[in-house]
């Protein structure tokens, strides 16, 4: 335990009365004294404030944009030659077998390519680039910068009267701004399925940045907790549990991340690991498929439930990668994967819990519609 | 009230006890999202898994604190699984039990045995 990393705000979540718990080698906050259930509601009805300084902050530099990006689309299936100057977008690295080694942010920073990887795999990641990237291409981990997130409806009103240039920021918009004085790197996105920002800061400055937004009558600092169920009713994947080395983007439902520049006859078709395998995977579809799952009952159904097509006997079809309450839908909620004639919404099946058959039925993500600022 | 090392608490009424869990296991749990209740009638011996609770953050089993029978079960959990974290040590009870072997309670700890025990 002793080994645990602290990201610049440990001081401040235990004087918060934050409950600390290893994560991905580091000592993060789970929930605060406000617990779990309000703290998840808290984000959606006005906002919530996330230390993510866990997760890896990269930078890729080389002569020029293009050639930043051709040699990152070597890397992952989505267009980034064609990423307009402070945008970012969504993508994932993939291996020779189709499958996600890990899903990441990634922004045009000018000439720069600015991406945020899972903290989990950020080691890995890192080591990737600076072996598969062309060698001219400069991977630099930025360790000295904290990362946090300011999700909810009331995100934008809060950061627009620190710095009026939010306002013009639309969702998956990159941009500088100055807050309370300190610069920062700001992007209108996050992993909750609410309007907000994702904010790199200097691990200097951080503190006095996250009191400033606390000091805010709407903002609450959240913990890993409420992360989970928020990202889970929105719909959105955690890696190592929804997608993993053995998953194509295929398979998790994430083809509308590879554009249509990468896909076969696109103008840069293929060229990234397991091409053969995800574009073979988007003509043909995939044998299993991940899909929301909404238990009938109150009872929720967790990862490793496994689901089959009878309450008694039949055949098991598929299992649950994430599941728990979702506090904004009221009941359970979960994700998993289903073999592909059982993923059409409203398919009924049977989740295994304690040993009895609980009804299910395939539901449509996200539970929770999405409140971004388009 | 007495307490067992499991953070459940037995109250003896007219002749039963009503067994619940202490308001430290609610605060560990966390916000309870679910209760499944064995059902009233059932023979138990102590150690089994009567009560299945659910918080958002995990599933817990409570055990049958001794050996008896389940005479009864409040039923207002099922519908309404926060009232574990409102008032654990009083309208939040699980069920009511005929105890066989009064002498199993022995052990049990008062209420200052309790508040040492979880420190």
């Amino acid at each position: 335990m002793s080994d645990l990393k602290q990201t610049p705000l440990y001081e401040l979540h235990t004087e918060l009365g934050a409950k600390m718990v290893p994560f991905a080698g580091y000592s993060m906050p789970v929930q605060y004294p406000l617990g779990v259930m309000k703290e998840h509601l808290h984000t959606r009805a006005a906002a919530g404030l996330f230390d993510v300084s866990h997760m890896g902050q990269v930078i890729l530099s080389g002569e020029s944009w293009e050639h930043v990006a051709r040699s990152f689309e070597s890397l992952v299936p989505q267009d980034v030659l064609g990423l307009e100057d402070a945008r970012q977008r969504y993508g994932f690295f993939t291996n020779d077998a189709g499958g996600i080694e890990d899903d990441l942010m990634f922004a045009r920073r000018g000439d720069d390519l600015f991406a945020v990887v899972n903290a989990a795999c950020k080691e890995a990641d890192i080591a990737r680039m600076r072996s598969s990237l062309e060698p001219e291409i400069q991977v630099t981990e930025i360790a000295d910068r904290a990362l946090i997130a300011v999700q909810g409806p009331a995100a934008g009103a809060i950061i627009a009267a620190m710095d009026a240039r939010a306002n013009d920021m639309a969702f998956m918009d990159v941009v500088d701004l100055t807050l309370g004085g300190i610069d920062v790197w700001a992007s209108r996105s996050g992993y909750t399925g609410e309007d907000g920002f994702e904010i790199s800061v200097a691990d200097d400055h951080a503190e006095t940045l996250v009191r400033a937004l606390l000091a805010h009558e709407a903002v609450e600092a959240i913990g890993l907790g409420a992360r989970d169920s928020l990202r889970l009713e929105a719909g959105l994947c955690l890696y190592g549990h929804d997608m993993d080395a053995n998953i194509t983007p295929v398979e998790a439902a994430l083809s509308w991340a590879i554009q249509k520049v990468r896909r076969t006859d696109g103008a840069r078709a293929g060229g990234f690991p397991g091409a053969d395998v995800v574009l073979r995977g988007l003509a043909e579809g995939p044998a299993r498929k991940r899909v929301g799952l909404k238990p009938e009952g109150r009872a929720p159904m967790r990862e490793g439930v496994e689901i089959f097509d009878a309450a008694e006997g039949g055949m098991r079809v598929g299992v649950v990668t994430s599941g728990g309450f979702g506090p904004t839908v009221g009941g359970p909620v979960a994700m998993g994967y289903v073999t592909r004639p059982h993923a059409l919404v409203d398919t009924a099946l049977w989740g295994e819990v304690r040993g009895k058959r609980m009804p299910l039925s395939v539901a449509k993500l996200p539970f929770v519609a999405a409140n971004f600022k388009r | 009230m007495k307490f067992t090392e499991e953070h459940e608490w037995l109250r003896e009424e007219d002749g039963e006890m009503v067994v619940g869990i202490t308001i430290h296991a609610a605060e560990q749990l966390g916000d309870v999202v679910f209760v499944e209740l064995p059902d009233e009638g059932t023979t138990v011996s102590k150690d089994d898994e009567v009560v299945v609770i659910e918080s958002v953050k995990a599933a817990s089993d409570i055990l049958a604190p001794v050996d008896g029978e389940i005479t009864e079960v409040n039923s207002a959990l099922t519908d309404n699984p926060g009232m574990v974290n409102d008032d654990p040590q009083g309208e939040a009870w699980f069920f009511k039990m005929k105890v066989s072997d009064p002498s199993q309670m022995d052990e049990f700890m008062d209420e200052a045995g309790y508040q040492k025990f979880i420190g």
